[in-house]
């Protein structure tokens, strides 16, 4: 076995991330690789928190697919996710609160934690210190060091004092004990370098980078899942020199940070979808005036105000279009959390070199999930290219000429301060002085040559980003295409295609804009067959690509329920794909049973759950339905029905009503 | 304070000559700029206009100095940016009505709040004049224009009573009939430390019939003449700044000095932003790294 999932689900308040936390950072100290996701699910009223933590002996890149060991926080907890626990799995869950009303699958071991006793001896037990018992179980189950966990413990409540964090590795230790005298381990043979990572998220790695790079400017209005960026730069920014700047609306942030982009400073703003719509704008006055700046673009599921807290790759159309007329940009889309650290540096370099908007493309998944990444990726020896700079006044003709035409079409930069560079960027077409030919001046030649000078930049600026690289056997019976975060679940769907006799190769792409189009163009041609993979329902990728190179994907496999690919996921629907088995839109099992808990949150009391679910012809409204039993929780009581729609999702409830 | 070497109008000559239609406004403001410039010795390297879109917007193109030309409504955020880079920069703001206190509203109120070290000279026409004459959010109730045939029906903002309780510290109003006073007015923005705004009747000979050079002419005073007032406090302000109708006053209303935003910003311990140099070294962000172990 070299890796493992753990899915710990509660409500929000039961404190669940921080037992994450402990078990992940404890993994991490003893040098194994972790990758968490946390996924708030919509279910349960009040919030619902679905987190899971992979563990590995080699990198691990998704939080995978199978889930052996589930501490279940709250009923709903154990109704939802014991039956996913995979045989040889464990199921912890408190005793004293919980009851096991579902059957488990074959082989999975349920330890129901005495809690009360276990904790009678600790003196007076705040309630969710029932996780540290779990926790504690968790680590004898998962072979993991105890007295390393014993250090994350210690620094994680060493601000509430001694006898806090002596409480809670007595209560670890209760439930290591007790796990260790009932229960068989789950085998796992790890091998512990104890090499130290940092655990970390996409939105850390973005602030770290930018830091490195000499980031002193900061703008940001608070929006999820770019917050953190905000978070970490406040918390951070008098120790690095940054000024960070919460403003009052989007168009001040990126309007802000480009004024300090003109004055010298190198400066950085972030965003979600809603934001980034309110900035496009002055995105296309940066280009314009030829001021650098950095955007974070990171994506939640959209449209309008959408799903703040679920990941989705939708704003592509979004980031390509943003702002009218034609003007240069860079858009980068990183590819997993070890490079958003290199790409907030490249994008400050190329910003400067190239004195455009550059944009940074993420999602709320790779910006907010940690994972451990190698610690050399995190350094402050990083390259710094501040572009062309005029620092000793220019003489032609004893003229300054801002925008002058190059034939790289890069224009040597002047700042403010500099004596006799003096020069007004305008948002309004201008001349290679910055003289306005918007209205006395009106001229077409004029207006012709520069608008080739600004675009000029790109055609050098494709040179400097790297051409994506297939990956894996060129002769394979099937490419998958993908753009951004989603490179390492899709390489992991690549292992287990071949695992499962399918050879596949992977495209995975980062920079969006300007767009190596030949390099693409030449891979693409020698696939036998094209599967894009999407976070989104349009397939704004594969457009994207069919623009830039012509070349039109056979299949996409497209993704817009909120949650991250999972390797099964894409592994699955390749497979469908490739023997030519259609692939139904309908409501799956799995989904009805979904909308079974939705109608019962927000129709009936929290007494009930779904019960026995089949397949029924018509509703009477021209579809076969799901009829689910909906039964009381505790007796198993059938209360009514409901149908939900198999094609359109739609409800209808039979003998339901909310008393 | 250093000795003000004062500079002269020449020092500031622009490279075209502004294209506002003959006997506007603007062209009053553009030479009470200069002056002001002038008399606070700010030289034009360290000289930065920002505006935004508008006739008058154009200002910063017929001066000698560095300037942004930016967006509508966006001038002072983009000036905001600017100052907070390179707080060794004295930055001016100017636009028009529409722009500062229509479509730019929130920037104008949010950067009177934090009393940044900026001044905004606002060319006050009651009129959107670059796109022919529509109703501004100055226009006077009941004015006709293109876009209000019938009358306009809101109220005028009270750009003044605005500042006074937003946090502004330097708060003046200057007429374009009044070049020299206004230089006087807006040099003092410039020399306060903090946030300042002079707004100026600037008449557009175009597009506003009403509030015309000879309109004003009967009307305004200057505060400064006043025997009983003098600009420190908020509630005599604030009644002056309510004042319209046959007399209507111009000069100084409220100073203050107050902390500015740039003062309480750590990161400038070492100086301006642009003069810092780049990155951290590297026991800092080992120290940054080890935090997520």
């Amino acid at each position: 076995m070299t890796d493992i999932t753990i899915g710990i689900g509660g409500a929000a308040g039961d404190g669940l991330d921080k037992t994450g936390d402990t078990l992940a950072r404890t993994a991490a100290r003893l040098g194994l690789s972790v990758y968490a996701y946390n996924s708030y699910q919509s279910i349960i009223r009040g919030g619902h928190i679905w987190l899971r933590v992979r563990l590995g002996q080699e990198k691990v890149e998704s939080h995978g697919d199978h889930l052996r060991a589930l501490i279940a926080l709250n009923q709903d907890s154990i109704e939802r996710h014991a039956p996913e626990v995979e045989p040889g799995g464990v199921v912890l869950f408190n005793a004293d609160k919980l009851r096991l009303n579902i059957p488990l699958r074959e082989n999975v071991t349920p330890v129901p934690l005495p809690v009360a006793e276990l904790t009678r001896t600790f003196g007076r037990v705040q309630p969710v210190m029932q996780n540290t018992v779990a926790l504690g179980a968790l680590l004898f189950l998962l072979n993991l060091d105890f007295e390393v966990a014993g250090t994350v413990l210690a620094d994680t409540f060493a601000h509430k004092g001694r006898p806090l964090v002596d409480q809670n590795l007595g209560l670890a230790r209760a439930g290591y004990d007790y796990a260790r005298e009932r229960v068989a381990s789950l085998g796992c043979q790890w091998s512990f370098s104890r090499k130290r990572r940092p655990f970390i998220t996409g939105n850390e790695a973005f602030s770290l980078g930018a830091v490195a790079a000499g980031c002193k400017f900061y703008s940001a209005y608070p929006m999820t899942p770019a917050s953190a960026i905000l978070h970490w730069l406040a918390a951070h920014g008098e120790r690095c020199g940054v000024v960070v700047k919460q403003c009052e609306d989007e168009l001040a942030v990126v309007n802000m940070a480009i004024g300090a982009g003109f004055a010298g400073v190198r400066a950085m703003c972030g965003t979600s979808g809603g934001g980034f719509a309110l900035m496009t704008e002055a995105i296309g006055q940066a280009g314009m005036i030829e001021a650098p700046v950095v955007i974070v673009e990171v994506q939640r599921g959209g449209p309008s105000t959408g799903i703040p807290t679920k990941t989705e790759q939708a704003d592509l159309n979004q980031v390509l279009g943003a702002s009218q007329g034609d003007f240069p940009r860079v858009i980068i889309a990183p590819t997993r959390t070890a490079d958003c650290f290199p790409t907030a540096v490249e994008a400050f370099n190329l910003a400067e070199k190239y004195q455009l908007p550059v944009i940074i493309i993420s999602d709320l998944l790779l910006s907010e999930h940690p994972e451990t990444i190698e610690p050399e990726t995190l350094t402050a020896a990083v390259p710094i290219d501040r572009g062309e700079l005029v620092t000793e006044p220019s003489t032609e003709n004893g003229k300054y000429k801002r925008y002058a035409f190059t034939l790289s079409g890069i224009s040597p930069r002047a700042l403010p301060g500099t004596a006799n560079a003096l020069h007004v960027a305008a948002s309004d077409e201008h001349d290679e002085e910055g003289i306005l030919i918007s209205d006395v001046f009106t001229n077409p030649a004029v207006r012709r040559k520069i608008a080739e000078k600004r675009l000029r930049k790109l055609d050098l600026a494709l040179r400097d980003l790297p051409a994506p690289q297939l990956w894996g056997p060129a002769d394979a019976e099937v490419t998958l295409i993908g753009w951004g975060s989603t490179q390492g679940v899709i390489r992991e769907a690549v292992g287990q295609l071949t695992a499962a006799g399918t050879r596949a190769n992977h495209l995975q792409v980062k920079y969006l804009h300007p767009f190596h189009s030949n390099v693409v163009s030449e891979i693409l041609s020698r696939s036998k067959r094209t599967i894009c993979i999407e976070l989104n329902a349009t397939g704004q990728f594969a457009r994207h690509l069919r623009a830039e190179t012509g070349y039109s994907v056979h299949d996409r496999i497209l993704k817009y329920d909120g949650e991250p690919f999972e390797p099964h996921h894409i592994t699955e629907q390749v497979l469908a794909i490739l023997e030519g088995r259609p692939r139904s839109p309908d409501v799956s099992q799995a989904e009805a049973r979904e909308i079974a808990y939705h109608y019962i949150r927000t129709h009936l009391v929290d007494e009930m759950r779904p019960g026995r679910i089949e397949r029924a012809d018509g509703d009477g409204r021209g579809e076969p339905v799901w009829r689910i039993e909906i039964i009381d929780r505790d007796s198993g009581k059938k209360h009514g029905e409901l149908c939900v729609g198999i094609s359109t999702g739609s409800t209808q409830a039979l003998a339901l009503d909310s008393s | 304070m250093a000795t003000i070497v004062e500079l002269p109008l020449e020092t500031y000559a622009g490279p075209v000559e502004p294209d506002w239609c003959p006997g506007c406004g603007d062209f009053g403001v553009l030479k009470a700029v200069k002056m002001a410039a002038g008399k606070a010795g700010v030289m034009p390297k360290d000289l930065v206009i920002v505006s935004g879109i508008g006739c008058s917007s154009n200002l910063p193109g017929y001066v000698h100095a560095y300037g942004v030309h930016s967006l509508h409504g966006r001038a002072v955020a983009v000036a905001t940016g600017i100052k907070l880079a390179n707080t060794d920069l004295t930055v001016v703001i100017t636009g028009g009505d529409g722009d500062g206190y229509g479509i730019g509203i929130g920037h104008f109120i949010h950067a009177m709040r934090r009393n940044l070290d900026l001044t905004y000279v606002v060319m006050n026409n009651q009129v959107y004049g670059l796109t022919t004459g529509q109703a501004s959010p100055t226009t006077m109730k009941e004015m006709r224009t293109k876009s209000t045939p019938r009358g306009n029906v809101e109220l005028p903002i009270n750009p003044i009573a605005l500042a006074l309780v937003s946090g502004a510290t330097y708060i003046a109003r200057g007429f374009s009939g009044e070049p020299n006073h206004m230089a006087d007015l807006i040099a003092g923005g410039i020399q306060h430390k903090g946030f300042a705004l002079i707004d100026v009747f600037s008449p557009c000979v175009t597009y506003n019939k009403l509030n015309t050079y000879p309109w004003f002419k009967q009307r305004v005073y200057k505060l400064e003449e006043e025997a009983n007032y003098t600009p420190g406090h908020v509630k005599a302000a604030l009644e002056k700044s309510f004042e319209w109708g046959d007399r209507i006053p111009i000069g100084l209303f409220y100073k203050d000095l107050q902390p500015t935003y740039e003062d309480s910003e750590p990161a400038f311990r070492l100086g301006p932003l642009a003069h810092q140099k780049l990155g951290v070294d590297e026991p800092l962000l080992k120290s940054l790294v080890e935090e997520l172990m």
